[in-house]
Order: C-alpha cells, then structure tokens, then sequence
C-alpha cells in the first residue's frame, strides 16, 4: 500500500470542494436538517405528553404525503438531469421543442412516479401496519394536488439552477425540498417553531396541508381556510418559478450555457 | 438570382469582453454545401450554435426560408437537423427507441418507414435494437447523423461528423451525405478538420479567424487568393497567425 496514490485520490476529491460551494454546503445540510427536524419532533412530543391522539397514525399519514411531495420535486428534476447525463439537451432544444413543452413533460412524468409511489406506500401502509390512508376522506385529494404542485414549484427552480450552475448543483436535485421541510411542520404542528420560523412556515403551502391533515384526522374539522392559503400560495409560487425559469433559459442561451450545462 | 435558404447578416456574439464571433455575414443556397473552417476557438461552433437557436446573437440577423429565427423558431427548427461528435443521445435507450423519440420530437409521419430508411441508409440496420452504450464511437456517430438525416431536413448542420470514424466509414458517410443532397437537395453547412475531406465536399468554403470571416470562395480561389500549395498550407498558416495574435 502506498501512501502517496492514497494521498493523490484524496487530493483529487479535495480539489472538487475547493470550487464547489454545493459540495461543501452539503456536508453541514443533512446534519443540520436532521437536527432541526428531530429537534422540533421532540418538543412537541415533550410538550403533549400523553395528550397526542392517533399520533402513530398521523405520523405514518404525513410520511405518505411528504414522500409524494419530495417524488414529485424528483420527478422534475430527475427528468432533466437524465438529459444533461446523456448530453441530450442539445438534440432537444435544436428541436422545434419549447421550453413549456419541455416543462409540461417533466410535470408528466412526475405524476408518473408519485401514483407508483403513493399507491406502493399506501398498500405497504395497510399490509404491514393496517393502516389505511383514505381515511382521510375526499380532503386528500385537494391535499395532495397541493403538495404535487409544490414539489413541481421546487422541482422547476430546483432545474433553473442546474441548468444555470451545470452539474456542480445537481446535488439539489435529491437536497432542495428538504429545505422546506422543517417549515412544512410535517411530523409536529406550527406552534411548536420560533415565532421567526413560524412566519416563513406560514407562507409554506405545505405547512398548511399537514396542518390540515392534523385537524382532519385528530379533531374531523374541515380545512377549508388551510387549504385556500395553500392553493393561494402555490399560485403565486408556481408563476414566480415558471417566470424564474424562463428567465433562467434566456440567460443560459445568453451565455451559451444550455451547450455547455453538462460539463 | 437563387433566394438564399440560409442568410447571415451581421451576425455577432460576445461574451462579455470576449467576441467569439465578429460581425459575419454569409448565404447558402438550395442544394449547397457550405463548409465551416478555421482553427480552435475561430467561432465554427458558435455559429452553429446560433444558427440552431441554443446560443442567442448580441446582433445580427439569422433568416432561414425567408423567416427570421427569433420570430419562427418552431417553423425553422422542424425543417433543420444537425449532427456533431459532441452531442450524445439517450445511453439507455437502444437505436431504434432513440429515433422513434426523435421522430416524435418532429411530429414525423410514417416513422417505421423512416426509421427502416435511414438504418439502412447509413448501413446500421444490425445496431437497430442494440443500447446505445454498448456502441463505438464511429457507431455512435453514425446514429447521431441518423438522427438527423431522419427528419428529412431542408437544411443540415454537421459539425465535425467524420471526426471518429474509420477513413473507410467515413468516405461511404461522404458519398452517402452527397447522395442525400443530390436527392433531396439539402443544403449542408459542413466543418471539419480534414482538409482533402472539406475540398472533396464543399462548393464554397468560409475560413473563419478569431471569429471573422477572413476568406470566402471555392477551395481552389482560396488556394490561389493566399499563395499556398493546398487547403492544408491555408489552414496552418491561419491558425499559426491566429496564435501569435493572440
């Protein structure tokens, strides 16, 4: 065993973080997500005590949707970074294809992988913990319509900057939704963050589904006013994305970097 | 007077305080092949990069069939095709399903019959059902100019598209890419580094030096025009000025 090719393939991994903010952001992420996360699930189970009805239920409920949301974010970005991988983006922009076209495409096949997903884990749900999500009733489905949309929301600006940054930022592609999910409050309620933090949670469309699946499956009240904030702000989240995206094109074609992105 | 299928008029690109290409202006006819020369880093790529539409101009104007690009984007772009030794195509997919992806980009008709067409054309019907990644390089390279021979262009970009290939794959890709044109009348804006390959097939060569159009006309008026012995002697002497220009 030698130790200077060790030294060699150590330095050629130290090279990359030496330019690339995303690889060194990504050491301190998860460990950082992690622990606001659990953080949070711990207070809230220290501050309710035994006060927390169907609480398991709920947990394995939330767990579904935020995987719903986090496919469909993947789907988008996924989608995209296969053509970049097989430097295909240059045979589909030569084309007559438009970049709407391209982005309805990928919404498509989002949708794709969030019915395999929710069906295989709604099935797995009941077989190995009986389980039975439709007990949520009708009011899943504006739930997850709503999650889907934020996660294409995500899953658009997510792309923007993998075409922008190249394959340096590909690594948002699995990292990006879980930015929000300490602000989605998907395991514990809204009260339990800072004030600070309750305010962006606020403007979270996800936030308010798990707030309404909460007040669903532990009181039965219909969320009507959690769901309009969310329909609301994924409106104004997904023309703020599509606008973000369209200007992020004009730029990369500005700079010839759609030719360039999967260097 | 032929109306020019491709027209080129002050066409410039800057990135930042680099110009890549310099104010350049050029036509190509029905039926024409045009070819692209110049050393590294001349503008070839770009301008073809502008000319499909992935690189927008800082001024100029590019019209093909009489339509400016900027407004007719989708009109143009179904009527052209391009094949370059620096693209790829789906790895995963095998030959076949690529071209029927690419037919479908198009919105072409009778795709089997095209997709039979062009495999034997191009004598890669045996890779039909082969994945790509399991391909050479010059069968990689036959597929991408597959694809785009498939849509049956007006107007045909092939950047570099012998580069891998054996010389005697790369002469039946010549004699097939004149066939097509004699049959089809396409016109073909052609670059490549080989120089007896650009006199054997062009009508009419550009040299392009540090972004500008420095010569233009037949291989043998250019010849003449710069006093060498062949394209070759032009070529060196370009690309070594070029450099110590810079």
């Amino acid at each position: 065993m030698k130790l200077h090719r060790i030294f060699a393939l150590l330095t050629r991994h130290l090279y990359l973080y030496r330019r690339s903010l995303p690889r060194i952001l990504e050491i301190f992420y998860w460990p950082f997500l992690d622990l606001v996360i659990w953080g949070f699930i711990t207070l809230y189970l220290a501050r309710a005590g035994d006060h927390l009805p169907g609480m398991v239920m709920f947990f394995l409920g939330a767990l579904i949707l935020w995987d719903m949301l986090f496919r469909s974010h993947q789907g988008i970005t996924i989608s995209f970074l296969e053509e970049l991988w097989a430097r295909n983006l240059m045979n589909l922009f030569a084309s007559p294809l438009k970049p709407g076209e391209f982005l309805v495409a990928t919404m498509l096949m989002s949708l794709f992988k969030v019915t395999c997903v929710a069906g295989v884990m709604t099935l797995c749900a009941a077989a190995f913990y009986s389980y039975n999500l439709l007990q949520v009733g009708l009011w899943l489905i504006p739930f997850i319509v709503n999650l889907v949309l934020m996660g294409w929301a995500i899953g658009v600006f997510t792309t923007s900057l993998i075409m922008r940054f190249g394959q340096e930022a590909e690594v948002l592609a699995w990292s990006m939704v879980f930015l929000f999910q300490p602000i989605s409050c998907v395991f514990y309620p809204m009260d339990v963050l800072p004030p600070w933090l309750h305010h962006l949670a606020m403007i979270n469309p996800a936030a308010h589904i798990f707030e309404g699946l909460r007040s669903v499956v532990n009181t039965g009240t219909a969320p009507v006013e959690r769901l309009a904030w969310a329909f609301g702000l994924n409106g104004l989240l997904t023309v703020a994305v599509i606008t973000w995206f369209y200007q992020t094109f004009a730029y990369c074609k500005e700079w010839g970097l759609l030719v360039r992105v999967g260097e | 007077m032929v109306t020019p299928l491709l027209q080129v008029t002050n066409l410039r690109k800057r990135f930042g305080a680099f110009t890549a290409v310099d104010d350049i202006s050029f036509a190509m006819k029905p039926g024409e092949i045009l070819g692209l020369l110049g050393p590294n880093g001349a503008g070839k790529t770009t301008t073809i990069h502008m000319l499909l539409g992935l690189i927008t101009p800082t001024s100029g104007t590019i019209r093909m069939f009489g339509l400016d690009l900027n407004e007719h984007r989708e009109t143009i772009l179904s009527q052209v095709n391009f094949s370059s030794t620096y693209i790829s195509m789906p790895q995963s997919l095998t030959v076949e399903e690529n071209l029927w992806v690419v037919a479908r980009l198009y919105g072409l008709a009778e795709v089997a019959r095209r997709v039979d067409l062009v495999l034997e054309q191009l004598e890669i019907a045996d890779l039909r059902h082969k994945v790509m990644r399991h391909l050479s390089s010059g069968q990689l390279t036959r597929v991408t100019l597959a694809k785009a021979l498939l849509t049956e262009p007006k107007i045909l970009f092939l950047d570099e598209p012998t580069a891998s290939l054996d010389p005697d794959i790369a002469q039946k890709i010549r004699v097939l890419l004149k066939e097509v044109r004699r049959s089809s009348g396409v016109s073909i804006l052609y670059t490549s580094h080989n120089m007896r390959e650009m006199e054997e097939m062009s009508d009419r060569i550009i040299f392009l030096q540090r972004g500008r159009i420095v010569a233009e006309g037949t291989a043998r008026e250019i010849v003449a025009r710069f006093g060498q012995a062949d394209l070759e002697e032009v070529f060196l002497k370009l690309a070594r000025e070029s450099r110590h220009e810079t």
